[in-house]
């Protein structure tokens, strides 16, 4: 079939005016008919680059060569061969600058929807109803994972499948992290994070909420005292940053973190069914342009905002969210106020956010990033009305865990330095996610908890080993 | 869930709770606080640690009903559960022994968390003096157990009803009158009544601890809610604090951002109070 033949499968949305007023998915999925018709576009080369770009490396050719035969049930079980919430990444991973920029259909057409591919085969095994896999023998050894974020579940679920007892700690009173508080219900419906946590259940892992590693319990006790063999810390980013600029503090400045959390985890937009409210002014300003921006600015939009505004220094070609995520903010009204900056937020005699005093840059040469530098123009001083400004511009890392953990290396940033395995400057210490990287993925996130759970495997087994010599 | 193992009414609308969390008990400190969550739809509500038992594995909670929350909170019994509770979190009080006289100064239910500072401050061998006080005597509570703590008690209502007639901030100055060599001041109450106090010892020069109580959601460092302004700098109570120097809170914008969600809290109260009417309010 010539490459000219096939155009990719279009992804079937909710209208763009019908889903700025509710918290429905908005990509529905492809149909089977589309699935395979799309997957019968990928020309299955010998040394497939795909896979390369893929952070899991799943086994991408094989399980869409199975979509194209019609054969789901295959393509779910060499899907899920090497990724335990392919649900999930289906969603949520930028797959346009990992596996389908590697596409070499992409260097005269359009790289095969891998991303849609995998959230077909996930679905369509969800609505079977499939069993999760099960449990290896047991191996007699305890395990304590930290934090039930994508890291922490991706963790437990690998070590949960090779025998051993596992224990994931988290601090909130759910589990999924950043699927769960951060990433709104219309991008990754909760139901589905609902499903991937009941088939870890059913892996034998146990879950506990409420528990604050460093305050609760300290990774020395569960070491020391719980007899746990191993740990593994996957407490995410934490802190939200702030620009550092006067006004911040100003009533109606919120972090992403805030804003989303409230809407997300405690349901805010159901209040005051739900306790905890969400207040929102008429013109919102979004600060930043990663996927947390174009979260917080489309559920402003469903919130009942007029005016949505994301605010970035740089251009939309350095936009770090996914395109399709920049896409549907386009489509849902959101404005882009690009190669502009906020230096100062104005408050009314109330206290309250009435405008932002902000800079017009261009771009100048590339910096270490090897993104072009943005640069102040000068004299570009404008005042932007906005009685509403959410703060989008990355995290730091929680410093509750790492700070009651003698010995534990932390790089000048406060993250935990960890080898490509996850080994931290502790035995039997592992890390990866957010805590190591600084906001990064889930997918990041999920390959680091997969390749410290086999560096735990090993541990614990030459532990062993040597122990019985 | 965690059990209400005891419920006692200390006024019409401040209520104690010993709540079964043993993680919680095991770590708590002088100075750290805890949420909780009540239900499903529920708010994460904060709360100073007030008393903890190590080997019954209880803490204790006092709570004054303000919000739709704590009312909805209050209307449990013991035996009832909580179904969320998290903590010991916050940064315990810095305790040590001191060359001279303590104050600890109570307001409201801000006498709930002065108590195990005074006490922590007691078994570190300081002479300590406290001071408590409320509107009136109804919302009075804990005397017998602040007296057992502390070296003198000084008690005190706004209007006159018991002990002292007269605001805490009074009988601070008193206080130190008599006691110059004061080294440290603890207080806990209303923003108000510590920005009272605050403003009241800074002349003095004594050293002034205050236990801030914002908005907070994660209370882990996540949300950034509960920001505080201090010294110019930006810290957030639930990792950097709760407890601050008095001296350099930004009370005004502590109080304001308190507000943020009065409508909404108005809102919540009103549907609420309607519910129990038996009306329909058109939230579900």
């Amino acid at each position: 079939m010539s490459l000219k033949e096939t155009i990719r499968q279009p992804m079937p949305c909710q209208d763009p005016q019908v889903r700025r007023t509710n918290f429905d998915e908005v990509a529905l999925g492809y149909s089977e008919e589309q699935a395979v018709k799309e997957a019968a576009r990928c020309i299955q080369c010998k040394k497939p680059r795909c896979r390369e770009g893929c952070p899991v490396e799943v086994l991408i050719p094989d399980f869409i060569k199975a979509v194209a035969a019609r054969d789901f049930a295959g393509a779910a079980v060499k899907l899920k061969e090497k990724n335990a919430l392919p649900a999930i990444c289906g969603r949520v991973c930028p797959q346009e600058s990992q596996c389908e920029e590697k596409c070499i259909l992409g260097i005269k057409s359009e790289p095969v929807a891998i991303g849609r591919l995998e959230r077909f085969v996930a679905d369509w095994e969800m609505a079977q109803g499939a069993s999760a896999t099960e449990p290896a023998p047991a191996k007699g050894a305890k395990v304590a994972v930290i934090g039930a974020g994508p890291a922490g579940l991706t963790c437990a679920a690998e070590l949960a499948k090779l025998g051993y007892a596992v224990t994931v700690f988290e601090a909130l009173h759910t589990a999924g992290g950043v699927l769960m508080y951060g990433i709104p219900e219309f991008r990754l419906p909760k139901a589905i994070v609902d499903k991937e946590i009941a088939n870890l259940r059913q892996l034998g892992v146990d879950l506990q909420f409420n528990v604050v590693i460093g305050s609760s319990v300290t990774v020395e006790e569960l070491m020391n005292e719980r007899g746990y063999a191993a740990v593994f810390l996957g407490t995410g980013a934490g802190l939200p940053n702030f620009m550092g600029i006067p006004g911040e503090n100003l009533c109606g400045v919120f972090s992403a973190n805030e804003f989303l959390t409230r809407t997300n985890l405690m349901k805010g937009f159901r209040f005051p069914e739900y306790g905890t409210p969400v207040k929102l002014g008429r013109k919102v300003a979004v600060l930043g342009a990663g996927n947390v921006a174009m979260d917080a600015a489309r559920t402003a939009v469903r919130l009942g905002a007029e005016e949505v505004t994301i605010v970035y220094r740089r251009s939309d070609k350095e936009m770090p969210a996914r395109a399709e995520e920049i896409e549907h903010a386009r489509e849902e009204g959101v404005q882009f106020q690009l190669l502009t900056n906020p230096v100062e937020i104005i408050g009314d005699e109330n206290g309250w956010v009435k405008a932002m005093k902000c800079l017009r840059y261009e771009l100048g040469e590339p910096d270490a990033s090897g993104r072009r530098k943005p640069v102040a123009i000068a004299n570009s001083e404008f005042v932007m009305d906005t009685d509403t400004v959410i703060i989008a511009i990355g995290t730091g890392p929680n410093p509750l865990a790492t700070k009651s953990t003698a010995g534990l290396e932390l790089n000048r940033r406060g993250n935990i330095v960890a080898d490509e395995a996850g080994r931290t400057s502790i035995p039997g210490v592992f890390a990866g996610g957010d805590i190591v990287t600084g906001a990064a993925t889930v997918i990041l996130a999920m390959g680091a908890g997969k390749k410290a759970a086999q560096a735990i495997d090993a541990y614990i087994t030459t532990k062993a080993a040597e122990a019985a010599n | 869930m965690y059990p209400i193992v005891r419920k006692e009414i200390l006024s019409a609308s401040v209520k104690l709770f010993d709540l079964k969390a043993p993680l919680v008990a095991a770590k708590a400190k002088a100075g750290q606080f805890f949420i909780l969550r009540a239900d499903e739809k529920g708010e994460r509500i904060p709360l100073t640690i007030a008393d903890f038992d190590r080997e019954q594995g209880t803490i204790t909670a006092i709570f004054q009903e303000i919000g739709a929350g704590t009312r909805l909170l209050g209307r449990l019994e013991a035996g009832d559960a909580v179904l969320d509770v998290v903590g010991p979190l916050g940064v315990p009080s810095e305790i040590e022994r001191f060359d001279g006289p303590v104050a600890v100064v109570g307001g409201g239910v801000g006498i709930a968390p002065i108590y195990p500072i005074a006490r922590a401050l007691k078994e570190a061998g300081n002479r300590v003096i406290a001071i408590i006080g409320a509107r009136n005597k109804e919302l009075l509570f804990w005397e017998e157990k602040m007296a057992a703590v502390s070296d003198a008690l000084i008690v005190c209502t706004d209007d006159g009803s018991y002990g002292r007639k007269g605001f805490v901030t009074d009988a601070l100055k008193d206080l130190y009158e008599a006691n110059k060599d004061l080294q440290r001041v603890w207080a806990i109450g209303p923003m108000p009544m510590m920005r009272a106090i605050a403003n009241t010892t800074r002349p003095m020069g004594v050293p002034t601890i205050v236990s801030m109580n914002p908005l907070m959601l994660d209370g882990t460092g996540m949300c950034g809610a509960c920001r505080v302004l201090v010294g110019g700098e930006t810290k957030f109570a639930c990792v950097d604090g709760p407890e601050f120097d008095g001296h350099l809170v930004d009370f005004d914008l502590a109080l304001k951002r308190l507000a943020i969600y009065r409508d909404e809290e108005k809102r919540a109260l009103a549907a609420l109070e309607h519910h129990r009417e038996g009306g329909r309010c058109g939230c579900h």
